[in-house]
């Protein structure tokens, strides 16, 4: 499994009304295996973190690398899986999901297997013939997964994957995130906007400051890793101290319950 | 992998049942238009219905290779307009550096009428099929281009994105994303130019040569047998159909996605 670190990055973007600092030297190291939650203000960098890690991006300054080499570009076992999920419409909940093996040049054989074990895990065997536009939020979330777990991924990174579904349906695939971490294994980057799926899914919880975002605190989570977690007193002090760290940043405003 | 819905055969009947009824209802209304306007007109220059389709059924034999060649010229010239604008418009469209030095060509030359060059064409090429399918297919050329340009400009950035996070390349980005986002527009362009193309295919058919519906009209025209005129226009329509409904059945297999979910 891949290990992760962020050693001093920086990143400016070049905009038409100036330069903008994304980033900020920041500094953050992910163990193999370790699933991290970033939560922090909008516009604090936590995306464009994800897309240095995803080799999407190249970082102004610092170095970003995964299993000890230098990001340069899309590594073949890194899976992003954005806000509206990557999906194409244009082709099938099959075809999709084999997307990343077929641009990897997987054999048709390979392909197939993957894609139908990969479905089957996320429970979407029965609609392999359906369009995305043909399936509810959920499905479609797990879909973008079935793309992931196909390709073998050792590092899963997630921008605020599940903010598109109602509350009930988010529950649900939190734990379908966290059933599929613990049997897959893979080191995960989880960027969500609500400290409950923070808590839930992260073993660390990095808060990121204002832009230009760094890592502001970094709250230690070890119980997480049980589906019965949301039950248990120390996942609600937990989101708590979250809570208190985002007041105390201003980014969460004192007394107000926010998601 | 493009298995049939179960229900999908039955449907497709449902649908061309209702499309055969949709053309003998726009028939019918066309002739009673017809109709009517010549009675009232009451000039030689527009027979009614009655006079005409005798003369359009004797006349079958000789319109049927005028037909063909008219059709052949139009298929042939709008595949060679879209065969070459498409890639150019895609790839301009997505290439910033590309697109400084072939857009301001399009505009400029766009808003001329190509057909101002079918005197140039004529003494270049002659009188036979080659001026009248340049002709053809520069018009497309031009619409097809402009028109895969702005789509490929228009597909959103995740879908590229979440293509490129897979490992994809330029390439893989055109054939998994840019294509396939911007083919309804490109069909609705080329829905748009085949009227075009079948104007332009007349004014050059009727100047230059004696083949072609174009020609078969304006030559009734010059003999004043008005019947025989209409019986080339009538056949000029049915052209238009044919073109229309391929275009149709292109779509339908290139862009079954957008049927999806609609039910």
């Amino acid at each position: 499994m891949a290990e992760v670190s962020f050693e001093h990055v920086s990143m400016t973007y070049k905009g038409l009304g100036g330069d903008v600092l994304a980033l900020s030297d920041l500094d953050l190291t992910l163990a193999e295996g370790e699933p991290i939650s970033i939560i922090g203000p909008s516009g604090g960098g936590k995306s464009t973190t994800l897309l240095l890690a995803a080799g999407l991006l190249k970082p102004t300054k610092g170095e970003v690398k995964v299993s000890g080499e230098t990001v340069t570009g899309p590594r073949n076992t890194t899976s992003l899986i954005l806000q509206d999920f990557g999906l194409l419409p244009w082709k099938t909940v099959e075809q999709n999901a084999a997307l990343g093996l077929k641009i990897r040049k997987f054999t048709k054989k390979q392909q197939d297997e993957r894609t139908a074990q990969a479905l089957d895990q996320v429970g979407l065997t029965e609609f392999a013939s359906s369009y995305p536009n043909e399936l509810s939020g959920g499905m479609r979330q797990r879909l973008a997964l079935a793309r992931a777990v196909a390709l073998d991924s050792d590092l899963l990174l997630m921008d605020e994957p599940l903010s598109a579904l109602d509350a009930l349906l988010r529950e649900k695939l939190q734990d379908t995130l966290l059933s599929l971490w613990k049997d897959i294994g893979y080191s995960q980057i989880l960027v969500t906007h609500s400290i409950e799926e923070a808590v839930f899914l992260g073993k660390r919880i990095v808060l990121m400051s204002p832009r230009p975002g760094r890592v502001a605190a970094i709250v230690e989570n070890p119980e997480m890793g049980d589906a019965d977690y949301r039950f248990n007193p120390s996942f609600h002090e937990c989101c708590e101290k979250l809570r208190s760290l985002l007041v105390g940043q201003g980014t969460l405003a004192e007394g107000r319950v926010d998601e | 992998m493009n298995k049939m819905h179960p229900n999908a055969r039955t449907v497709t009947v449902r649908a061309s049942r209702s499309k055969f009824f949709g053309y003998l209802g726009a028939i019918i209304l066309c002739l009673i238009g017809w109709y009517v306007t010549s009675v009232l007109v009451d000039s030689p220059a527009l027979p009614t219905p009655f006079e005409t389709w005798p003369v359009l059924v004797e006349n079958i034999p000789a319109l049927l290779p005028e037909f063909w060649v008219s059709l052949y010229r139009v298929v042939i010239a709008m595949t060679i307009g879209t065969v070459i604008g498409v890639p150019l418009g895609l790839m301009i469209g997505r290439a910033p550096r590309a697109d400084a030095v072939f857009a301001p060509v399009l505009f400029l030359l766009y808003p001329i009428p190509k057909i101002v060059l079918l005197p140039v064409l004529l003494v270049l090429l002659g009188l036979a099929d080659a001026p009248k399918i340049v002709l053809i297919a520069l018009t497309i050329f031009f619409q097809i281009t402009m028109t895969a340009r702005d789509a490929a400009r228009a597909v959103p950035e995740a879908s590229i994105l979440s293509v490129r996070s897979l490992g994809g390349n330029r390439l893989d980005v055109y054939r998994h994303v840019i294509v396939p986002a911007s083919m309804p527009e490109l069909f609705t362009a080329l829905r748009i130019g085949s009227g075009t193309a079948i104007a332009i295919l007349f004014f050059a058919e009727s100047i230059a040569g004696s083949s072609g519906l174009g020609w078969f009209i304006v030559d009734a025209w010059g003999m004043i047998n008005y019947p025989r005129m209409f019986a080339g226009i009538i056949a000029m329509a049915v052209l238009g159909v044919i073109i229309y409904e391929l275009l149709e059945f292109l779509e339908r297999r290139l862009t079954r996605w957008r049927r999806a979910g609609i039910s």
